[in-house]
């Protein structure tokens, strides 16, 4: 099942041919929900280093495909989330392809929606790349009665298909001899013609384009040029400035011809033309029995009005308090461990190599006692939700509710991670298109009580005060979060897009889409977190060793004292806490020389310290992730704001709790 | 009966016969403020000329050429709440009776400019769904572009109805989609594209999404972008 392009075919990015060449590159694309994960590691095995790419604001896992003495290199593209053709994801995937020209494209394709992933499909034969198809979940597609002809499929798109059920591992020793050789011959897909309308057009202006332009092959920016697409259009500009007018000209006639934009009419084209590809190659018998398939029963349930918004109350509270419970102990266990081997306490006086030390171990004690009992146990839980397909309708049945907020559905993701840590929540804001709900969700999630901060809650005013004073400032937040959503939604310039989602079907997650999931997440606690956490301890520490930071209690005293009405050691500890939340809780120990609070506090002082604390700054890693998404500017904003709600808030509960209790 | 009483008649049905299935007298009058007596008078005319099906003791459906009639009308107020709301700022408790009056005079080439000049609104001041209009095109995108008479185009054969008020279970075809050019590109990069059948899967409650079935997979959708969708219901099996 070869393409009939081989070894010397015409080459737009000058690709290098042939056995020579020691390592391959191979990168796998395709929709979400079509098994491109589980593809990616049945191909590359345990032998599999998950890398941070830089510049690009989207990663791309890598890993290493042995295979008959072969060493491949497969770069995993992001998933296309939001199907839309301009969203960043989809961007990220063509710019990898026409600048780093990988050695083979391999395509995977969910079998039981052909249809909607021939779109992605004909997207990347436009850019004229070596191309395999994988035709994934052929078992589900057989249970619904759909067979495909592989073979038909293969010598109408004029490359390879191979059919797999990556979860299982089948068919991927197939894949591996498709790569294997595919590499070598650069299969290079048909250049699929769309309707004669749009194809001559297309053909008028690749005569004036040149062979490849920014790597882009001329058929590729012909199609972008009659679409209009703006950067493509800019390039033209001197490069090929007849065939930007000449594009100019006939988007304009293909305007008037269908009355709709000419980015819309080639759409439709491509909808057209995988509509007829499948009216040949796919055959449906309606499965005998019922008619229901198990995702709509179990949709009935899942998304019943009265039991599905039970059962999502049970999961996110379940998720939570089991979380917590699990949390407790290990972190307890933990920390006894670490304690062995040196004593885990600020520091505050000795030398200062000890002080550095000390502030080394005790930020690096603190990070890894949040991340191993707290935020891993969390991911993993979630990622289960997730990879079953049960988060999404939670995101159905939550939409509603979100728009209070300005925001959508899926912005679900991120507050729920939100409760783990903050810092992949921010991340994870990347999820939502809208650059305007994008920051708004992330602005949202910085006032999610994480784990560290519900540490604090529970160590302080449940520990000393009571469990209800606890719930009350959780629900004191959740408040703040809808009230400070609404406002922000309406003062923040730009647009708030609808929620479009696609609704996978239900399945058993799948233990290592699971696994690598939650690495993905938890990874960057590891380069965000954990150094943060560590230099920050350092810095922070031996500052107040050497005596910098003793003015700042009194510098302080005007705020904690006279507003807060808490004692004026606290300066210094909320100046810990920025590093991390629940530092506040060792410094108080360490400069109070208790750990009993309600012997220093009085009740309402630990509310409000708590309160406080809940809200005042979002921690030095969150910081760093939200300049990292959204610059300096938005950070630093953000910090202040909360810096003066929880400031106000505090002299506020201050001046109210004297009264009553 | 005057012409304009008969299209008030109409409008209250179709939009008793919208909650309750069937509209009754008695929720008639209470509706247009009217004694029963005369409301059963008004019906016997109406179901005279074709508009209604009328049971007396049971109550009023619109027929085929009453619902389109009703929903004429009907789009013509909710657009005209939008003229009174947006260009003219008129008060809002004085809009809904405007409207109630301006409506009857209308023409068809008006109400035609005037939706181009609004660039064709989705939804009424109140919140409710402005119906898609009766000329023969595929997208708002053809009209709002072009210069000239909106009403220039041909009237449409077919009568369509939003993606949100099929029943769950039941099968279209998309014949239109509001907005611009922006709405449309949206809708069809996720294959919601013109003439393309789809299946309603579900409404989740309260103006929440809706669930689509289209091209073998299923989209939830933003109820305010469905209502962008509107579509030529497939005779027989629901």
């Amino acid at each position: 099942m070869h393409g009939r392009h081989g070894d010397g075919g015409h080459s737009p990015h000058g690709r290098r041919h042939g056995p020579s060449k020691d390592e391959y590159v191979v990168a796998l694309a395709g929709n979400a929900n079509v098994g491109k994960s589980a593809t990616f590691n049945q191909l590359t095995g345990v032998d599999q280093e998950i890398g941070n790419w830089p510049g690009k604001t989207v990663e791309r896992a890598e890993g290493i495909l042995q295979y008959r003495g072969r060493r491949i290199r497969v770069i995993d593209l992001p998933g296309i989330y939001s199907i839309s053709a301009l969203s960043t994801e989809e961007q990220v995937s063509r710019e990898f392809i026409a600048h780093d020209h990988p050695d083979l494209v391999v395509n995977v394709v969910d079998a039981s929606a052909l249809e909607r992933n021939l779109f992605f499909t004909l997207q990347l034969c436009e850019l004229d790349t070596p191309m395999v198809l994988a035709v994934n979940q052929v078992d589900l597609a057989a249970q619904k009665g759909i067979s495909i002809d592989m073979r038909k499929l293969s010598a109408l798109l004029g490359i390879p298909v191979v059919p797999t059920v990556a979860i299982q591992g089948k068919g991927i020793a197939e894949l591996s001899d498709a790569i294997l050789d595919s590499v070598r011959h650069s299969p290079r897909p048909h250049a699929i013609e769309y309707g004669r309308e749009v194809e001559d057009r297309i053909r008028r202006i690749m005569e004036k384009v040149p062979p490849v332009l920014n790597g882009y092959p001329a058929r590729w920016t012909a199609i972008k040029l009659l679409e209009g697409d703006p950067d493509t259009v800019w390039d033209c500009r001197t490069h090929a400035p007849e065939a930007a007018a000449l594009a100019a000209a006939l988007g304009a006639e293909l305007e008037k011809i269908h009355g709709e934009s000419p980015g819309t009419v080639i759409s439709a084209e491509r909808y057209h033309a995988a509509e007829k590809i499948v009216e040949e190659v796919v055959s449906i018998h309606p499965s005998e029995g019922s008619e229901l398939t198990l995702t709509d029963r179990i949709d009935r349930i899942a998304l019943h009005p009265v039991i599905g918004y039970l059962l999502l109350v049970l999961t996110i509270g379940g998720l939570l308090v089991w979380t917590f419970v699990i949390g407790a102990s290990v972190s307890e266990v933990l920390l006894g461990w670490l304690s062995y081997i040196a004593p885990v306490e600020p520091l505050i006086d000795g030398s200062l190599s000890d002080i550095i030390f000390n502030g080394a171990w005790t930020g690096l004690v603190a990070a890894l006692t949040l991340i191993i009992p707290y935020v891993i146990p969390f991911y993993l839980f979630l990622a289960l939700i997730e990879d079953s397909g049960f988060l999404t309708r939670f995101s159905l049945m939550l939409d509603r509710g979100m728009h209070k907020m300005g925001l959508h559905g899926k912005a679900i993701i991120p507050l729920v991670l939100g409760f783990g840590c903050t810092v992949p929540a921010c991340l994870s804001c990347r999820i939502i298109e809208s650059p305007k709900q994008k920051f708004l969700a992330a602005f949202l999630v910085t006032l999610i009580p994480c784990s560290a901060r519900t540490i604090v809650i529970l160590g302080v005013v449940a520990a000393f005060v009571n469990i209800w004073w606890a719930l009350a400032l959780y629900v004191l937040d959740f408040v703040l979060i809808v009230i400070l959503g609404r406002i922000a939604f309406r003062v923040l310039p730009g647009e708030s897009v609808g929620m479009i989602m696609e609704m996978p079907d239900y399945h058993v997650p799948h233990l290592r889409t699971v696994a690598t999931q939650t690495w993905q997440r938890t990874k960057s606690l590891f380069w965000i977190v954990l150094p943060s956490y560590v230099l920050g301890s350092i810095v922070i520490t031996a500052l107040y060793a050497l005596g910098y930071l003793a003015p700042v209690n009194a510098a302080l005293a005007p705020i904690t004292v006279f507003l807060l009405g808490l004692p004026v050691t606290t300066g210094i500890v909320f100046v810990f806490g920025i590093i991390r939340k629940e530092m506040t809780l060792l410094a108080l120990a360490a400069i109070t020389g208790t750990t009993v609070f309600s012997t220093v506090m009085t009740p309402v002082q630990l509310i409000v310290f708590a309160l406080v604390t809940m809200l005042y700054v979002p921690c030095v890693s969150t910081i760093a992730a939200l300049a990292h998404e959204f610059g300096w500017r938005k950070a630093i904003g953000i910090t202040l704001l909360e810096a003066g709600l929880a400031i106000a808030l505090g002299a506020v509960a201050f001046r109210v709790l004297s009264l009553v209790m | 009966m005057a012409s304009e009483q008969l299209e008030e008649y109409l409008e209250s049905i179709l939009d008793i016969e919208e909650k309750d299935g069937i509209a009754k007298t008695s929720a008639i009058a209470k509706c247009m403020k009217v004694a029963p007596a005369s409301v059963t008078e008004a019906l016997q005319t109406l179901a005279d000329k074709g508009l209604i099906d009328y049971l007396p003791y049971k109550g009023a459906t619109l027929t085929g050429t009453g619902r389109e009639m009703a929903r004429k009308v009907k789009r013509r107020h909710r657009l005209l709440e939008v003229f009174l709301h947006d260009v003219l700022h008129i008060k809002e408790e004085n809009i809904h009776g405007e409207a109630c009056k301006m409506e009857h005079t209308l023409s068809d080439e008006t109400e035609c400019a005037l939706c181009k000049m609004l660039n064709a609104p989705a939804r009424c001041p109140h919140g409710s769904l402005i119906e898609a209009c009766d000329r023969e095109i595929g997208s708002c995108a053809e009209c709002i572009d072009k210069p000239g008479l909106a009403a220039a185009f041909p009237v449409r054969h077919d009568p369509i109805l939003p993606v949100t008020s099929l029943q769950p279970g039941e099968r279209a075809v998309i014949a239109f989609i509001r907005g611009d050019s922006g709405v449309v590109q949206r809708l069809t990069d996720l294959g919601l594209t013109l003439h393309t059948e789809i299946k309603l899967v579900r409404k989740a409650p309260l103006l929440g999404p809706v669930e689509i079935g289209v091209r073998r997979t299923k989209l939830a959708i933003d109820h305010a972008i469905a209502d962008h969708i509107f579509v030529t219901p497939c005779l027989g099996k629901a």
